[in-house]
């Protein structure tokens, strides 16, 4: 499934990376500790966390993942979509909070 | 130049996880007892008890550095420490307005009070202090330099509540006067896993929240005096000031 698919979907917000949108998604993690991000996602993962500061992208940039998604309608820093544009990587948005966003994140790649 | 022993991140009773024992005249004698020049006052996101332990311990020829030890909202911990009363308590009125409120539970997470000298209870603190701000870390490196202060990530070698377990390294550009080690790491781990720590100078302390645990850990200052300006110097090593691990 592409990034975009979930984006139309879910009505996602497009903080950067609108350009990128045809990444491929393997998966997804879960996780709100950059320190457990980094040693345990997996490369083409969506990864959804609560977490703004710029470390976000240089870890899915690192892990290569699909796309990130900052939940429960936060702002990501201004550094971070900076980062987010140069690393070609989409950096989204969602109201909703993460139980709620990552079990339909779930069902959309699992069917 | 003079050598001061120096053990910079001690909680008191006020902070819930701080031994009720804490108290100002048990914290000094105990400081006293392990030769310490220069004591910081670091409880979680409360300056409050910094003034009444500074009073107890002038009379003993120990200088206390105020400040407390914050809890960002990516769950940070970091030390800040300031240079008068007034900084201190702007710094207060900062930390009062960003505490997420969340009410203490004295029987889950233990007693929040201010005491005097005398171990008599002046106040308690009814909001939870263990909780975070809602302020960056960022927001408050910046804050802290605004007011002269002195900004330190707490224990960057630990896996909970330091820089390196919630934002996985230490970020670029960090503006930050130093940085803090643990007494279960060394400054040589700590490089092999974290490399660009050679950026920054380094303290080492105890993070005692009971009295048996001061001074367990310290660093030597070399400074002309131990005071607030002298510190800053010695974390910048400027004018031949510098800290060392022992």
């Amino acid at each position: 499934m592409k990034v975009s698919e979930i984006v139309e979907k879910l009505d996602l917000k497009i903080f950067a990376g609108s350009n990128n949108l045809d990444r491929e998604i393997s998966g997804g993690y879960v996780s709100d500790l950059l320190s457990d991000v980094m040693g345990f996602s997996g490369e083409g993962n969506v990864w959804i966390t609560l977490q703004t500061h710029k470390n976000v992208m240089a870890i899915a940039s690192l892990k290569e993942h699909a796309a990130v998604i900052v939940v429960k309608g936060f702002q990501p820093d201004e550094e971070t979509i900076k980062h987010a544009n140069e690393e070609g990587i989409p950096l989204l948005g969602s109201h909703e909070a993460t139980f709620e966003l990552t079990g339909k994140v779930f069902n959309m790649i699992k069917s | 130049m003079q050598s001061f022993k120096a053990d910079l991140h001690t909680h008191t009773v006020l902070s819930p996880c701080g031994s009720l024992e804490m108290s100002p005249g048990r914290i000094i004698e105990k400081a006293v007892k392990e030769g310490i020049d220069l004591l910081g006052i670091t409880d979680h996101n409360s300056t409050l008890m910094c003034r009444v332990i500074a009073e107890v311990a002038a009379e003993q020829n120990i200088s206390i550095l105020p400040g407390a030890e914050i809890n960002t909202k990516e769950e940070v911990h970091c030390l800040t420490f300031f240079q008068d009363w007034k900084k201190l308590e702007t710094f207060q009125q900062y930390l009062d307005q960003h505490l997420i409120h969340i009410p203490n539970d004295p029987n889950r997470f233990g007693y929040q009070v201010v005491v005097d000298r005398n171990e008599q209870i002046l106040q308690e603190v009814d909001s939870l202090l263990i909780a975070s701000l809602d302020q960056s870390l960022d927001d408050v490196a910046e804050v802290v330099h605004s007011l002269g202060g002195i900004f330190i990530p707490a224990h960057v070698d630990r896996p909970t509540n330091s820089i390196t377990s919630q934002l996985g390294f230490i970020p670029e550009n960090l503006k930050a006067d130093a940085l803090e080690i643990s007494k279960f790491t060394t400054l040589n781990e700590i490089k092999k896993l974290q490399p660009n720590v050679d950026a920054f100078s380094i303290i080492q302390s105890s993070d005692a929240h009971f009295i048996d645990n001061i001074g367990d850990i310290s660093c030597c200052f070399h400074m002309e005096s131990p005071d607030f300006e002298e510190v800053k110097m010695a974390l910048a090593c400027k004018n031949g000031r510098k800290v060392t691990l022992l």
